[in-house]
């Protein structure tokens, strides 16, 4: 029974592999001010966008993020990308989630994800953990970890996706 | 009926993929992957014991199969032997975790292992903390249904996994819950985007476990206990929250929740009969550049299993957050608290603000501040027949609601000041004073613990992907904590970030009051590199014994001394 299955799934993985790239599954996740939507609905006007897993407690989710925020005036200018920062906090510690944010002053879109389902889903292992989507919302490019400087990769990536979309819209 | 579970998923997961129009093909493929190995010598001195096996690992595999509004899973997990801290119970490989699930009209259907939550969890939370061992994964039924925007209907039913088990040979609860969410402002068009936003819920859950006969001799004659085999609890919760939409961006929100639990009578109660009781409540305030935010909370009696002889972490029905800090220094994490389920009152509070830039305080770009004060105290209680402790098989106790309790479980209060020098050099510098109470983790009777701890930590990027991060973290204390936390500690890191992939790192902490005197050194040593989504590890050294927590629940680690390994990944 078990070869049966692991062969089933050897034969889906696969054809997996030849299929397009993975798209946001429809997980319910919550706004900050309470809404309920579809993680499936993130868009950017048909623009490329990120999802950044993270959470308050976690030092390199902080570093990470709060680097970007600096510098997200000026790729929001130079590129249009928008940032869904998805915070795994639980009722632990959701409550800290919104102070800070606006402390910091981040203008991220930012989401909760507050029994890990979206984690789950997108096969998430620990925050950080980044990914990059095209205009139809397909993961082109995503990164576990960060490091300082970790923000120009990600940026580079966030050029090419700009370019290609640009390109396969003509 | 694992196996036929596992049947019916496939043929489910196969008919649903050759009857949509793009067949398998259309469909993708995700998936992650960790696996954890350890190899651990004996040492005596920090009382790391000998790896009869030699080398342990953990691993675990979620492949994921998505098409549409279609989805199907499986976890496939291995501990040949698990590694150290872990329960023995895990050992063994298999398919931990296959469900199948699908979304049509306003129905959201899953069948098969599903994880869920109602309103904070004070009565109902399924959840898994990979790293703590924890996975109370329900296996069975879960429907949820938007019949009308705004409003969300959520319906579970099924048994909680434990270790290895077969659940559905054993006398486990069964657990049967509902749950109702209405968004005022998405049900009411006109309040769609209204500054003050409403929205309430109810939950309600109810646990089936047979019960055996027992029988008690009170004054020569013998009764038969009544035990509840039907355990019911409910809650009802709100939110509010109002923008105030002015330049500031402030806004305010209050959330409550509160919920009661029927005669429980069980192994971490003591198997008394009183009603247990939960109240949560938060409130903040934000604007740019500043956040508050409040928390209290009152537990009586909620511990809330499936399995009422439990005693572990596992089989939890209900999830109690903790309302304390949760630190990222290890040496501020040295004393954590968890939740004491049977009764405990406490509160918390946050104050994060950021020192304009511009300004003498703030610098070139700002300076970031949080505080954070937090205190746990026990609740009243009131043992029934005033010449007794609370006894088994008896109401218990009654508790005066508002009613501080004498015993302080914790207290701690931190800050934390951030800084950004230069765009190559941030810094930040915490500072906390904690009074743990060794009760609280199980240590009755031993001395209250007051520590002062700091901590320092820098990054320096030395050229544009690269970097140096230093932290040094100290912790002062007059009092010994067991065995592994005598006298005073402190640690330095030195890590090397090189272009983002590889990273190498250097730590001792050393408990330099401890009796053993100066060879107290848990050094480690650690590489690692990563490679877009997949990371290996590798470290050397030694690991102190402590305890681990996330999310308020903690499992004790042993020590260790030796090799650890980790892999991870997700396609």
């Amino acid at each position: 029974m078990r070869k049966t299955l692991l062969f089933a799934f050897a034969v889906v993985f696969s054809l997996g592999i030849t299929a397009q790239e993975a798209k946001i599954p429809k997980i319910n996740v919550k706004t900050l001010d309470g809404k309920s939507i579809s993680a499936n609905d993130f868009a950017n006007d048909g623009k490329p966008f990120a999802i950044c897993f993270w959470a308050t407690w976690c030092k390199p989710c902080l570093m990470e993020l709060n680097t970007i925020a600096d510098l997200y005036e000026d790729w929001q200018k130079e590129t249009g990308i928008k940032i869904y920062a998805v915070s795994l906090d639980d009722s632990r510690t959701v409550t800290r989630v919104k102070p800070l944010v606006n402390s910091s002053e981040w203008a991220y879109e930012v989401i909760l994800d507050e029994n890990s389902e979206l984690k789950r889903a997108m096969g998430v292992n620990n925050p950080p953990h980044t990914f990059l989507c095209n205009g139809k919302g397909e993961i082109i490019w995503q990164h576990a970890g960060y490091a300082p400087g970790d923000e120009e990769h990600f940026f580079e990536a966030i050029r090419k996706a700009i370019v290609d979309s640009a390109i396969s819209k003509q | 009926m694992m196996k036929k579970g596992l049947l019916i998923a496939l043929v489910l997961f196969m008919a649903v993929g050759t009857a949509n129009a793009q067949g398998v093909l259309g469909g993708k493929v995700t998936g992650s992957f960790q696996m954890d190995m350890q190899v651990s010598r004996e040492d005596t001195l920090i009382g790391s014991q000998k790896v009869a096996e030699k080398f342990l690992s953990n691993a675990f595999a979620n492949i994921l199969y998505t098409n549409g509004d279609f989805s199907a899973g499986v976890r496939f997990e291995s501990y040949l032997n698990p590694i150290l801290g872990f329960d023995s119970q895990y050992k063994g490989a298999g398919f931990a975790n296959r469900f199948v699930s699908y979304k049509k009209d306003f129905l959201e259907i899953t069948v098969g292992n599903y994880y869920e939550q109602f309103g904070n969890g004070l009565i109902f939370r399924s959840y898994e903390e990979r790293n703590l061992g924890l996975d109370n994964a329900m296996d069975g039924a879960k429907i949820v249904a938007k019949p009308f925007n705004g409003i969300t209907l959520k319906g579970v039913i099924g048994k909680q996994r434990y270790y290895w088990e077969d659940v559905w040979k054993t006398d486990n609860g069964l657990i049967r819950g509902g749950d109702l969410e209405i968004s005022l402002n998405e049900l009411i068009p006109s309040l769609a985007n209204a500054a003050t936003r409403l929205s309430f819920g109810g939950s309600f859950v109810s646990v089936y476990e047979k019960a055996a006969s027992d029988y008690v001799t009170i004054a020569d004659t013998l009764y038969q206990r009544q035990i509840p085999e039907n355990i019911g609890a409910g809650a009802v919760r709100l939110n509010l929250s109002h923008d105030f939409s002015n330049s500031q961006g402030s806004s305010l929100n209050i959330g409550a929740e509160y919920a009661r639990k029927g005669q429980d009578p069980n192994a971490i109660n003591n198997y008394i009969y009183r009603n247990g009781e939960a109240l949560y409540l938060t409130a903040g305030y934000t604007q740019k550049g500043l956040g508050v935010s409040l928390a209290a909370k009152r537990i009586d009696n909620m511990s809330f299993k499936s399995r009422r002889n439990e005693v572990g972490n596992m089989l939890s029905v209900n999830y109690l957050p903790a309302i304390t800090r949760q630190h990222a220094y290890s040496l501020m994490a040295m004393y954590p608290y968890a939740t004491q389920v049977n009764g405990e009152m406490g509160i918390q509070a946050d104050v994060m603000y950021k020192i304009k830039k511009g300004t003498a305080l703030g610098g070139k770009y700002g300076t970031d501040v949080k505080l954070n004060y937090s205190r746990i105290n026990s609740i009243d209680k009131q043992p029934i027949d005033p010449s007794q402790t609370i006894k088994a098989t008896t109401m218990g106790y009654t508790s005066d609601f508002f009613k501080v309790g004498k015993d302080l479980y914790f207290e701690e209060i931190n800050f934390e000041l951030g800084k950004k020098f230069s765009s190559d050099l941030k810094t930040s510098f915490m500072y906390s004073y904690q009074t743990f109470n060794p009760i609280a983790s199980g240590h009755e009777g031993e001395p209250f613990v007051y520590a002062h701890i700091f901590a320092l930590d820098g990054t320096y990027k030395v050229a544009k992907t690269s970097s140096l991060r230093l932290e040094l973290q100290l912790l002062l204390t007059e009092q010994n904590y067991g065995e592994w936390a005598t006298g005073d500690w402190i640690q330095g890191t030195l890590e090397y970030n090189l272009s983002g992939r590889w990273f190498a790192a250097v730590t001792d902490q050393w408990n330099y009051g401890n009796a053993n005197g100066d060879k107290t050194h848990y050094y480690n040593v650690a590489v690692g590199c990563t490679f877009n989504t997949t990371r290996v590890q590798l470290s050397y050294g030694k690991q102190r014994k402590g305890i681990m927590c996330i999310g308020g629940v903690c499992r004790e680690v042993p020590a260790s001394n030796g090799l650890f390994a980790t892999i991870t990944s997700s396609f």
